[in-house]
């Protein structure tokens, strides 16, 4: 099926922040191997994994050595070569310490002696790849780090249609898919078709934003043929939300509350399908991702490839250092990326970008009251309302932001991006949906 | 490297916007209107304007200073007041009119509420109707335009809407024959000091609708419902009601439905509550214009329509992504 003769849809909102995707034509380069990582147990979505390693064992790349912690975790293997030197709680993104696996490698960069590849990939039954894809640690890699096996795994009565491999890449700045597409396309594909016999499905779209035609071009060349269709889409954001990009390729409207199988539909990262691919051709876990490490307060931006555990530090000394005047280092893109203050932070599963952004490129501007323009409504593609789910959290009448859908709200930031009063409106949302699910949790018992 | 970083949540980045530029980008779209009343009304317009600047900035800052806010006189909303007050006045104003209406908007329309963002009713137009009740003699004073530097004298004159009104009610019949529609709108007509200019006051709202700073959903509805509906009863009786273009070029329509009306603060904020606000003030301007007590009803309408906004909002809520049932959804 040619992309041509595929339709696309409009999802309602969104903004156009400048793309400013500085690193889109630096080709990606791999990050020497650091002397040391700290590999988190909370990578993904889900129960953190189990550590089966304990300090003093000999590790090599691509040695287990935490497993899944439930249905919903997934397992994590070392990114290097060395000794397990602890667990120790260690800086974690998500803003205090968390267990991680602390190795000091022994420069050598050994591979596991169980990394083969399979050179029939596409013969293995579906529960053999999807045993494969589990057991290799593969997350969502565009971020939100669900275990890509539960996505894989819908109940009985939801039946699939089409797989999504999502190369939208909306966010500002960040190239990693980008160029990931560039490199490899074939891997992407067969990485896709891979996922699509686990769900029984034909039809499969890759879609990409209009602002990436030569990865449209190669991701093209590299579909041999079936029901897979490369589709360029709009350049808005958020492109890449799952719901949103279901409507724009389907227009089908995942229920409020549900999921995309809910609309036979299972959404994937290019990344996460790139990984899939390696997990089964190459017998590869995942240890390693694309990122972008960029902005303007980056000295020398890249695109890297990085072992899963390497401190954030040692990446931004890899690229130059920092410029004088960097006030904000985030994880992820602008729009919906983590601020950073302890650069020991170490790279995940889902680390897409490394962003340092200078004082002119930040929002400083002092909140000031709603002038109730609209634009929150306007540019909301979640067709919420956040100027009143915010103003009832500002209150603490956490009841009334439930009443106004804040429990729908995806964080993209479209309204916040657009408020002239410069109010926090994701901050509040998150605030009201923590404050909600607390609540709800109490209730329960 | 530095070690002070800061931690606020995303997004990280923001657009141009701001409320100063907002608010002088609405200031920016008045001044074609402003530099128009003051060639027909000559110096007195000019003085009014700085009358108005003068004594808004003062309560503005006094009120938020007893109040203990902080002053925010900077940010541009307080010039739109100011010259949206100076519009609504005739060129013949005293200066304690001009005051006593600052005082009114500024304090009892804006500030005791909470300032900024806070109020219910247009504070303009609150101070426009208090002066009308209170000073109807000051407040319909209206002369002649006379251009600047012709060197004539300004005489009192009725404006359009006031002589139709009464000729009707003398004769009970209309004359609107000596009216001029090209006076009308290029400003040359007796009124209120921004109201007479349909030109400049287009040429300003279509610098907001460009900006994004308004929609078209009220201003399009307002004035196409008075156009509509003046309209019928010009069919029904020329005779007794003048026909829907006069209606549309006259009083003070172009400059409440453009600038007023759609004042984000009181009007509704759900484009649905727009189209109903724009009817709801057209429906009560040509209400009170062809069967109340006023010949011009724009600043009522717009307040009446002020106080519904929290209803209109209430049910205009649009609806959430996904609000559809499952079966439908997995079509």
């Amino acid at each position: 099926m040619a992309s041509d003769t595929i339709k696309t849809y409009r999802f309602r909102g969104g903004v156009h922040p400048p793309e400013e995707k500085l690193t889109k034509s630096i080709p990606v380069r791999t990050m020497p191997m650091p002397d040391k990582v700290f590999i988190p147990l909370s990578q993904h979505l889900g129960a953190p994994a189990k550590p089966i390693v304990s300090p003093g064992d000999r590790v090599t790349v691509g040695t287990k050595i935490a497993d899944a912690g439930g249905f919903v975790s997934a397992p994590v293997h070392s990114s290097i070569s060395g000794v397990v030197k602890g667990i120790v709680d260690y800086p974690h993104p998500a803003g205090r310490n968390l267990p991680a696996v602390e190795i000091e490698g022994d420069g050598t960069d050994q591979r596991d002696g169980a990394v083969k590849p399979r050179s029939n990939p596409m013969d293995l039954d579906p529960g053999q790849i999807k045993e494969i894809i589990r057991e290799a640690g593969l997350v969502g890699m565009g971020g939100a780090t669900f275990p890509t096996h539960v996505k894989l795994s819908p109940p009985e009565g939801k039946p699939i249609d089409t797989l999504i491999i999502n190369g939208a890449e909306c966010e500002p700045y960040l190239t990693a898919d980008h160029r990931l597409m560039l490199d490899a396309p074939d891997h992407i594909v067969t990485g896709a078709e891979l996922m699509g016999k686990i769900l029984g499905v034909r039809r499969i779209i890759i879609a990409v934003e209009k602002n990436k035609m030569d990865a449209v071009a190669a991701l093209k060349k590299a579909v041999l043929g079936g029901d897979t269709a490369v589709v360029a889409l709009a350049v808005k954001y958020p492109q890449g939300a799952e719901k949103q990009l279901i409507k724009a390729l389907l227009d089908r409207s995942v229920p409020s509350g549900g999921l995309p199988m809910d609309v036979k539909v299972v959404v994937q990262n290019v990344g996460t399908a790139n990984a899939v691919y390696e997990a089964v051709a190459e017998n590869r876990p995942l240890v390693s991702r694309y990122c972008s490490v960029t902005g303007p307060g980056i000295k020398n931006p890249a695109n890297l490839v990085l072992r899963i555990g390497t401190p954030v530090s040692k990446v931004i000394e890899y690229c130059g250092g920092l410029t004088q005047d960097v006030r904000k280092v985030i994880l992820g893109g602008p729009m919906m990326g983590i601020a950073v203050w302890d650069f020991s932070v170490p790279v995940m599963k889902g680390t897409s970008g490394i962003l340092a952004l200078t004082e002119e490129y930040l929002d400083e501007n002092r909140e000031g009251p709603c002038l109730r323009c609209g634009n929150c409504v306007r540019v909301c593609p979640m067709g919420l309302t956040p100027l009143m789910f915010a103003r009832h959290t500002q209150l603490g009448a956490f009841d009334r932001a439930e009443e106004f859908n804040v429990m729908d709200c995806i964080e993209c930031g479209c309204c916040a991006y657009e408020c002239p009063a410069h109010i926090p409106l994701v901050h509040l949302a998150k605030y009201a949906k923590a404050e909600i699910q607390a609540r709800r949790r109490k209730a329960q018992g | 490297m530095k070690e002070t970083y800061i931690l606020t949540t995303s997004p990280h980045i923001h657009n141009a916007e701001s409320i100063p530029r907002v608010m002088y980008s609405v200031v920016i779209a008045l001044i074609p209107a402003v530099l128009v009343s003051i060639y027909y009304f000559g110096v007195s317009a000019l003085i009014i304007y700085l009358i108005s600047i003068a004594s808004c900035l003062v309560f503005e800052a006094a009120a938020q200073k007893v109040m203990g806010r902080p002053i925010t006189i900077g940010d541009g909303s307080i010039m739109i007041t100011a010259i949206l007050l100076a519009m609504n006045i005739p060129s013949t104003s005293p200066w304690w009119l001009v005051v006593v209406g600052a005082l009114v908007a500024v304090v009892l329309g804006k500030q005791i509420y909470g300032g900024l963002g806070h109020n219910p009713f247009n504070p303009v137009l609150v101070a426009r109707i208090l002066l009308l009740i209170s000073f109807p003699v000051q407040m319909t004073a209206w002369v002649e335009p006379v251009p600047l530097f012709s060197g004539v004298d300004s005489v009192s004159m009725a404006t359009p809407l006031g002589d139709m009104k009464t000729t009707l009610m003398l004769k009970g019949l209309i004359d609107t024959s000596h009216f001029s529609y090209m006076d009308t709108f290029i400003g040359f007509v007796g009124g209120s000091l921004g109201e007479t200019s349909v030109l400049a006051l287009l040429v300003g709202g279509i610098f907001l609708l460009a900006r994004r700073v308004i929609t078209w959903h009220v201003p399009a509805t307002y004035i196409g419902t008075v156009f509509a509906l003046t309209g019928v009863f010009w069919l029904i009786d020329p005779t007794k009601y003048a026909n829907p273009v006069f209606h549309i070029l006259s009083g003070g329509l172009m400059l409440g439905a453009l600038f007023m009306a759609t004042d984000m603060v009181t009007s509704p904020v759900y484009p649905r509550g727009m189209l109903i606000f724009g009817i709801g003030c057209g429906i009560i301007t040509v209400l009170i214009r062809l069967f109340g007590g006023y010949p011009e009803g724009v600043a009522f309408s717009i307040l009446l329509m002020n106080a519904a906004t929290p209803l209109i909002d209430r049910y205009t809520t649009p609806k959430k992504f996904g609000s559809i049932v499952l079966d439908e959804a997995a079509k």
